[in-house]
């Protein structure tokens, strides 16, 4: 179940400002398990499932639906487009891809040969087949944006593989949630965030007008368990993590020690995250109004800001129980 | 008011009292003084009342500061230590002229002469620890006894009319954007449309962070110059926009990416209204437009620029045609939001 509401979303176009199609995904999935959907401005969807107690918690939960992608900055008389990044992509992993853009077209990305000088950017083109700036225009606009193609490859018995891993995983999860949330005491908030990946912009809307008692962001994180990667210390199917620390917040202790504490309750293993880089979702919430007290529960993931991001279902599963019982120890 | 006077007035980044001083008459005249409004960080905010209900309220927001420099301390000699106010390239001051502080003494960033110069020192860019304003002071004391450490200084350059239908002066960044919302204001429009003249965006983005919480608007239109690099051997992929061709709509840049919505409707309706403009080709640059995007519960964006050469130094050079286009898209969408 899990797996099939993974596979949908990870399927849906959506670099950081051109989620709906995200959105209309997620729609689709839950619209019969919460009280209230609405998108706001910046293209956030934020549900409400009511909590039967009218004295109960408002708990945000927030998940980005943006991904990294490239958006066409000029069409040459060729019919090249050149790009520039939309949120954090590597230049290393920007030559040989496979892309698309929202309408469906498709493109493959490549990067000219370096002439002395430094790699950047400027030197990436996208191939669409086109054969002048005509042509190309008849498909493609400036300021239209293509992402790594969608994918989904099956590592193993556990693991998935797939560009948009960050943070479809999450959103996946999030759905989850509200669909097995059988009528809790508190109201839990769900927001499908958007343009995380250019600096949590969405999130910081959504939490305003959300205005809750308490936040988690859910995201992915960094990896220590491949050749030569030793941090930080989170591995792969040892369970969800709950975190301490990233560059973009400190996690509230009573946020994060409910977490610690639910995994427990629930019988499942979590992994402490100490990560010094990265940023989340859940900054945006703690950081809201007069502040809120906000934490954030990650799935590691492996290969983060590549297409081929890694996850492993079992942690999946352990953070769908870490979130049901956290919702109810409230 | 013309455009002339607006970049004649000096007014760097916590500095817009002249300015805001001289915004401030026209637009108690153009919007009754009971709808304009000076807020803690100095913005100045207008707003009309709309003629029909159920429109979006928009904003139109420009901001008032340049950029300039302030006074740090003298040498012994007399020579005034400065910094920048906003990013200014340091290549691009030396021997210019200044004005600085209240009484406009005038000045002149100082440097080697050539002929004392070694090959070394030419080849190496002077920062602003080694640079200085003359103001002609005898030493130390006479020096900050003028100009004591946190007065301002400001370039001093005339505006100039050249070519067909250019203009060269300072501070079209963001003069261009006043005099368009000054324009702007003398009529009315179907929807509640509030008209935002903010400080301290050269530092930082940080007047319009309160204004735009003041204003909450639905839509923010921002108007703004930006960097044209359309001159000389510079390929066509790095140009970013062109003088001369037309207000220059973005779809993203640093600090947003800007609403698809929004950005196709202003293409359709420069189109539909023959307006001349062209899309910006970069995403280089932030503005005010983020924070209007993201304050409060958030609205729909989009920043609409006049080309400028050689933004961010002491002579900027625009086409008055890109002027009027930014005008003309600007009360297209007022009318039609």
């Amino acid at each position: 179940m899990l797996r099939d509401t993974l596979k949908t979303l990870l399927s849906a176009y959506g670099p950081s400002g051109n989620e709906h199609a995200v959105a209309e995904a997620v729609k689709g999935l839950i619209a019969a398990h919460v009280d209230s959907m609405r998108v706001d401005a910046l293209g956030n969807l934020i549900v409400e499932k009511f909590g039967t107690d009218e004295h109960g918690k408002r708990i945000m939960f927030s998940a980005h639906m943006d991904h990294i992608g490239y958006v066409v900055t000029n069409i040459e008389e060729n019919g090249f487009l050149r790009v520039n990044n939309v949120g954090g992509i590597s230049l290393n992993l920007s030559t040989a891809r496979h892309v698309i853009f929202e309408n469906g077209v498709e493109g493959v990305l490549y990067c000219e040969p370096a002439k002395g000088e430094e790699k950047a950017m400027r030197h990436l083109f996208i191939d669409i087949g086109a054969e002048s700036k005509e042509d190309a225009e008849q498909v493609v606009q400036l300021g239209d944006m293509a992402v790594y193609a969608p994918d989904y490859i099956e590592l193993g018995d556990h693991r998935v593989a797939s560009p948009a891993m960050d943070d479809r995983c999450c959103c996946a999860l999030l759905c989850e949630l509200l669909m097995y949330l059988d009528e809790p005491r508190n109201t839990v908030v769900g927001v499908f965030s958007s343009q995380e990946e250019v600096g949590v912009r969405g999130a910081k809307v959504a939490a305003y007008s959300v205005n809750p008692d308490i936040g988690v962001g859910l995201d992915v994180t960094a990896w220590g368990d491949t050749p030569e990667v030793k941090l930080p210390a989170v591995e792969l199917g040892k369970g969800a993590a709950v975190k301490f620390i990233d560059r973009s917040m400190i996690a509230s202790p009573a946020v994060r020690d409910a977490l610690l504490k639910a995994a427990e309750d629930a019988g499942v293993p979590a992994q402490r995250e100490v990560l010094p880089f990265g940023g989340q979702d859940g900054s945006a919430i703690q950081h809201t109004r007069a502040g809120v007290p906000a934490g954030c529960l990650s799935i590691p993931c492996r290969y983060v800001h590549s297409p081929v991001e890694t996850i492993d279902m079992r942690d999946m599963e352990g953070a769908l129980k870490i979130l049901l019982k956290f919702v109810e120890n409230a | 008011m013309d455009l002339k006077t607006l970049c004649g007035i000096h007014a760097p980044s916590g500095d817009e009292k002249r300015l805001r001083r001289a915004i401030l008459e026209e637009a108690r005249k153009l919007c009754g003084e009971e709808n304009v409004r000076i807020d803690r960080m100095g913005n100045v905010l207008c707003h009309k009342k709309g003629t029909e209900v159920g429109r979006p309220h928009v904003c139109v927001s420009a901001h008032m500061d340049e950029v300039g420099f302030i006074i740090l301390s003298a040498t012994d000699d007399g020579l005034l230590q400065f910094r920048p106010i906003g990013s200014i390239d340091p290549r691009v001051v030396v021997s210019k002229r200044v004005l600085v502080g209240e009484d406009l003494l005038p000045g002149v960033i100082g440097a080697l002469a050539i002929h004392l110069q070694t090959r070394e020192d030419r080849e190496r860019v002077l920062g602003y620890d080694n640079l200085y304003i003359d103001i002609g002071a005898k030493d130390k004391d006479e020096a900050l006894g003028k100009c004591p450490p946190g007065t301002y200084a400001y370039f001093d350059t005339p505006y100039t009319p050249f070519g067909d239908g250019f203009v060269c002066a300072k501070a079209l960044d963001d003069r261009v954007g006043c005099y368009n919302l000054l324009q702007l204001m003398q009529s009315g429009y179907p929807g509640d449309v509030t008209f935002c003249f903010v400080t301290q965006e050269e530092v930082g983005l940080r007047g319009s962070i309160g204004a735009a919480f003041t204003v909450r608007p639905d839509v923010c239109i921002n108007l703004e110059g930006t960097a044209a690099n359309d001159l000389g051997d510079v390929e066509r992929r790095d140009e970013v926009c062109c003088a001369g061709q037309g207000v220059a709509v973005s779809f993203m840049d640093r600090s947003s990416v800007y609403q698809r919505k929004l950005f196709k409707k202003l293409l359709a309706l420069a189109d539909a209204g023959d307006i001349p403009h062209q899309v910006k080709r970069g995403v280089t640059g932030s503005n005010d437009a983020a924070n209007y995007q993201r304050a409060a519960g958030g609205a729909l964006a989009c920043t609409l620029s006049v080309p400028c050469r050689y933004i961010h130094s002491g002579a900027s050079v625009c086409c008055l045609d890109d002027i009027d286009a930014q005008y003309r898209l600007t009360r297209a969408f007022l009318l039609n939001a």
